[in-house]
């Protein structure tokens, strides 16, 4: 490459010169050029050198543009064939300029609007139409090829010009009869009778003619480009059309004085009170107004016309799908060392998901470093710390099928310092499975106050799990004895039912994670078979009953990671947690208020072309930057995208906590994929945690039972107690109120290291704060 | 900070000459600084000066200056004190009553004049002028994808550095991309250490974080130092603690201080005998709420009957702009020490000092249960 370089860089002034010395002049003549005669006779092109000035005047405007050349029609030149005007016409001019060029951007030639403008005696509304019909009129028509190839090729003679002046005229329609907007359409029925073409054309058109309106670096010429070749193809019948759709969208601009449009959803529904029911071209409206360079998104026919034909088939899809395996979210949780992952990597190995060569490798490997104990683990374990440690650090999360469903694992970490990515996995999954060890000694610490089969179980319950499986672990240490499983069903059965379970959707299967008993397929041990006729681990997972998921809600998917994956784009993993997507959709992504195309859905490493509520997905989407999106940001709909808030109402249910809660408490707050820090603003009331009545108003702080004294404003919130409180958020988060959504209403509060408190979300509050997301 | 001189007459009017120090001591003069004092101190000014003949030369004039304080500004992390005025006292350069902004220097002298010099005014200049308060400690709270760089000064916790990135989380079949979003964000906070932290100050760094990130952290960038031959690191590796913490927010550098390993390496800080009072407040809170009080009518009543056996105030109110709110805070104070109460003043600069400050301001433990009124409770 190198080599061209040399090339593209090499001073060709210096070899003429050279070639001049030998070839072209006397040797006196080489140093003994007057500066004078340089300038008069010699040609520099370093210079800026108008060409134009060396043609006839009306060459200087608009040539065939290429992109590269916007720049040049962006300056206000000060037209010679601008009429001469008085000083207060002058200035009327320039106002009226202002305005037309705000909302037609560049499209229009300067003089062109000038000229209109004063035809108009400065009256911006009729200038406007006639302008606007001039666009939609027969645009300045490329001239024929041949011709063009002929011209091209002539360009390269000096002779070219003539030609040039010749074709003007038809190049531009600045005095073409104005068409008022509310003229009949006479072509419209014509439309009608070639249905078959109205599929797709339709929206090409408007695209691209929004596109001329609103993105000023469009100039007319491409325009009438586009919709040359498009003619081409398709006579006609759509030309009519254009000022239809055109209208609506030139009124929500202009109601809104200008292209700075700064609300985009506003827009869309403005746009959509006039032209409802096609939802594509809706939103291709919304997204060619905004005015951010960085949003507008080409015009794609193909994907629009492709997604469309999708839509419809939306409901069936998912009908189908469900008619063949249920879709299950199933995280895994207990306390630190119960053998979750072990647990979980072997039953998938059971399942056939991990092939006897890997299992083997991660058997040498762990065996290396002391921890063949770990084999299992390491399935599910994948990065260096976590296999060094043997501790599960950040959720896992994988696949596999039992004979009903299809079920999504996610293995949580069990140590306390990782309860946020415990609650990240937990807010994503529909069941659980609590594992408990059953190892004298070991059941009981992870129980007791201090651990985390409590914590967690209290989670997965405030966090919406309602069906919860508990495998009694390392049943093998106790010698597979029946009276030691009785007492941890007993003891747990006890538990659950108070955290909230209801005792049918409760079950609970011995097990041993490392032996691989009772996981799937029939019993071995005989001291287990002796006593235990129920179902394995695989079968009862597969008696999960199935979950109901707001699939007709709007599209809400919760990012849960952010990284550059192959290819363009951004590549994002999360959860679909209501309504559906489908390649091609248009989305907003919050809380940054940006739009994106999504490009790509996989499911378990498989593409597909549309995710429905339930699913873990990963997604690839265009036109966002990487520093605006970030765990816990939301893809939504761009009709009725999801609230933001940095002030919310809550009702809370205070676990057990070491220290009150005050007003000013710093807390964390989790909810789905976000950890934030958060400060409760104001106590505004204590409620009586059974009937939910209020207690006191606004408490001084919450206590413990304290629901007898009914006091206004108590002073601080203690163990076990409800209450109504205001939380305000460091930034904001995108939520959704308990009442819209059961499932995204949810939150959890924690502090140094403990849960205290569960939430629902009952009201976003206005901030006062200087970032009015509001 | 350095005394000069001190004149004070009986009402408590007179005039305090000192020269600030260190970064610290632009903080106390922040605190002692108000509205319609005086202050004197040498500036530099712009005098333009018209010749006979009407041409106009401007220099700049190095003079003291004397102004009745209008406007107080603070800039928290960068400790810079500006105070503008309209002068009291006419020189040659400076008319009567023209307005000046004087920037407090470190290492220059200033008079600081009030009309009365109160309780809480007084031990401040004597705080500041102690030198044994000292020791200076760093910290780094973190968690992945997320780390704070602070120094602890006695009344100062300053955030140096905020790094926020987005590691990729572990996926099925790949982990480099976490992997090298680890690497990337140790290797920042390593930067935001070389830059920030100058260790011929700093007598300990404080490492804290959930989980086991601080261990790697640790081993990361013992191995960076080592390969890319950072000095000032692998020199002061003595210096480096690691301690536990539930999150990498800026709040629990609170649960860092109060971590008992922690807390007897740092016995005499101002920073953990705050963070330690607080959470007494809170523990009597829980056990008794009845000998708990926050909020100013609250705590002052109980002062009224000398119930209070420790106030917990912020040193934000003594900042008032309203010289009677101040005084209200004055009085309360004093009231608690003739009865023999103890008196911590939280600096707000603290993160204990900026959670007292969530808590309105005032908070008391109680020497006995008192009965306390809720209706005027809200202020």
């Amino acid at each position: 490459m190198s080599r061209h370089r040399n090339v593209r860089a090499l001073n060709y002034e210096d070899d003429y010169y050279d070639e001049d010395d030998v070839y072209g002049h006397s040797v006196e003549d080489n140093y003994c050029i007057s500066p004078g005669t340089a300038e008069q006779f010699t040609f520099d092109r370093d210079r800026n050198v108008a060409l134009a000035n060396y043609m006839d005047e009306q060459e200087v405007i608009h040539e065939e543009e290429e992109p590269g050349e916007e720049l040049t029609q962006h300056r206000v030149s000060h037209d010679p064939a601008r009429p001469t005007l008085s000083e207060i016409d002058e200035a009327r001019l320039n106002s009226c300029l202002d305005e037309v060029r705000s909302v037609l951007g560049d499209s229009v030639p300067e003089h062109v609007i000038v000229e209109v403008i004063v035809r108009h005696n400065f009256s911006i509304e009729g200038a406007f139409n006639e302008l606007l019909n001039q666009q939609e009129a027969p645009k300045p028509q490329r001239e024929p090829r041949d011709n063009r190839r002929n011209r091209s090729q002539g360009e390269k003679s000096s002779s070219a010009s003539t030609t040039k002046v010749a074709t003007k005229p038809d190049e531009f329609p600045v005095s073409k009869p104005a068409v008022i907007l509310q003229s009949p359409k006479p072509k419209y029925p014509s439309d009608a009778t070639k249905p078959q073409l109205q599929t797709s054309d339709p929206v090409d058109n408007v695209k691209v003619d929004l596109k001329s309106l609103n993105v000023s670096s469009q100039s007319s010429q491409k325009v009438a480009d586009n919709k040359n070749s498009m003619l081409s193809s398709d006579i006609k019948p759509d030309d009519s059309q254009v000022p239809l759709t055109l209208k609506p969208d030139i009124e929500a601009i202009s109601a809104k004085g200008g292209v700075n449009v700064a609300k985009p959803e506003k827009d869309c529904l403005t746009v959509d009170n006039v032209d409802s029911g096609v939802g594509e071209r809706v939103d291709g409206n919304s997204l060619q107004a905004t005015p951010k360079k960085e949003r507008f998104i080409p015009p794609l026919p193909k994907s629009s016309s492709k997604s469309k034909y999708e839509k419809f088939d939306l409901k069936q899809e998912y009908k189908k799908r469900n008619s063949s395996k249920e879709m299950l979210n199933l995280v895994v949780i207990g306390h630190v060392d119960a053998g979750k992952s072990t647990l979980m990597g072997h039953l998938l190995f059971k399942l056939g998901k991990v092939n006897q060569r890997t299992m083997h490798k991660y058997e040498q490997e762990s065996r290396k470093i002391g921890k063949s104990s770990f084999m299992y683990a390491w399935v599910l374990d994948e990065t260096e710390e976590e296999r060094a440690r043997g501790v599960t650090m950040d959720i896992a999360q994988t696949q596999f099928e039992t004979p009903s469903k299809v079920i999504t694992l996610l293995d949580a970490p069990g140590h306390k310092d990782f309860i946020p990515n415990m609650i990240t996995g937990t807010a994503q999954a529909d069941v659980a499975i609590l594992v408990v060890n059953a190892t004298t000694g070991e059941f009981e610490t992870g129980f007791e106050s201090g651990g985390q089969t409590r914590e967690h179980a209290l989670l997965a319950r405030s966090l919406g799990v309602q069906q919860l499986l508990v495998a009694v672990n390392k049943m093998d240490t106790v010698n597979w004895d029946p009276s030691r499983y009785d007492e941890v069903v007993k003891k747990l059965g006890q538990f659950l039912k108070q955290a909230g379970f209801k005792e049918g959707d409760t079950s609970y299967v011995p097990v041993s994670g490392l032996a691989g008993e009772n996981l799937a397929g029939p019993v071995k041990e005989a001291r287990l078979a002796e006593w235990y006729k129920g179902s394995t681990l695989a079968e009862q997972i597969d008696k999960f009953r199935p979950v109901v998921r707001p699939v007709d809600k709007p599209v809400r998917v919760i990012l849960s990671d952010v990284f550059k994956g192959l290819g363009a784009g951004l590549t994002a993993t999360g959860k679909v947690v209501s309504g559906a997507v489908q390649l091609g959709d248009r989305l907003s992504v919050m809380p940054a208020g940006e739009y994106t195309v999504v490009k790509g859905i996989s499911i378990n490493d498989e593409a597909v072309n549309f995710a429905f509520a339930g699913d873990h997905v990963q997604i690839v989407f265009t036109g966002v930057d990487i520093t605006n999106v970030g765990v816990g940001s939301v893809l939504c709909d761009c009709q009725t995208p999801v609230v933001c808030a940095s002030r919310i109402l809550a009702r809370v249910v205070l676990f057990n906590l070491e220290v009150p809660i005050t007003r000013g408490f710093t807390v964390i707050f989790h909810y789905q994929t976000v950890t934030e820090p958060a400060i409760l603003k104001k106590l505004v009331s204590q409620l009586n945690k059974s009937t939910g009545e209020v207690v006191k108003n606004r408490p001084k702080c919450l206590t413990k039972n304290s629901s007898a004294v009914v006091k206004n404003r108590p002073k601080c919130l203690t163990k076990n107690s409800s209450a109504v409180v205001e939380i305000e958020l460091e930034y904001p988060v995108c939520v959704e109120l308990y009442k819209d959504n059961k499932e995204l209403g949810r939150f959890m509060l924690r502090s140094s290291g403990h849960t205290i408190a569960a939430g629902l979300i009952e009201e976003v509050l206005k901030t006062k704060t200087k970032d009015g997301t509001e | 900070m350095k005394l000069v001189s001190r004149e004070l007459d009986k009402g408590g009017a007179g005039y305090v000459t000192m020269i600030p120090e260190e970064a610290e001591d632009m903080w106390h003069a922040y605190n002692l600084v108000g509205v319609d004092d005086t202050l004197q101190s040498t500036t530099i000014r712009k005098v333009s000066n018209e010749t006979s003949t009407g041409s106009v030369s401007v220099n700049r004039v190095r003079t003291t200056l004397t102004i009745r304080i209008e406007t107080i500004e603070w800039d928290t992390q960068g400790c810079v004190l500006r105070v503008k005025g309209r002068n009291i006292q006419e020189n040659q350069y400076v008319k009567m009553g023209a307005y000046h902004t004087l920037d407090l220097e470190m290492n220059r002298k200033f008079t600081l004049g009030k009309n009365e010099w109160d309780s809480i005014a007084l031990d401040r200049i004597e705080l500041a002028c102690d030198p044994t308060q000292r020791a200076d400690l760093a910290a780094i709270v973190m968690q992945e994808g997320l780390a704070h760089l602070c120094l602890i000064t006695p009344n100062m916790t300053l955030l140096r550095a905020k790094l926020e990135t987005n590691i990729p989380r572990k996926r099925k079949g790949s982990c480099s991309q976490h992997d090298k979003g680890l690497a990337k964000f140790y290797d920042q906070i390593i930067q935001a250490i070389l830059r920030h932290v100058n260790f011929d100050v700093v007598k300990c760094l404080l490492i804290a974080s959930p989980g086991f990130v601080k261990d790697q952290f640790m081993e990361y960038m013992v191995q960076q130092a080592v390969k890319l031959d950072y000095k000032m690191l692998t020199d002061n590796k003595s210096k480096f603690v690691l301690c536990h913490s539930s999150s990498g927010f800026k709040h629990s550098l609170q649960e860092v201080l109060q971590d008992p390993s922690v807390s007897t390496k740092l016995a005499d800080t101002k920073a953990t005998s705050e963070v330690k009072a607080l959470d007494d407040f809170y523990q009597m809170l829980q056990n008794d709420p009845s000998r708990a009080f926050y909020g100013v009518k609250a705590v002052e009543k109980a002062a009224e009957h000398q119930g209070v056996e420790m106030l917990l105030i912020s040193d934000e109110l003594f900042r008032s702009m309203d010289l009677k709110a101040r005084r209200r805070y004055v009085r309360l104070v004093d009231q608690v020490k003739e009865a023999g109460g103890d008196v911590r003043i939280f600096s707000s600069l603290h993160v204990s000092g900026e959670q007292l400050g969530q808590l309105t301001g005032v908070a008391a433990v109680l020497r006995f249960p008192m009965e306390d009124e809720e209706s005027d409770q809200e202020d």
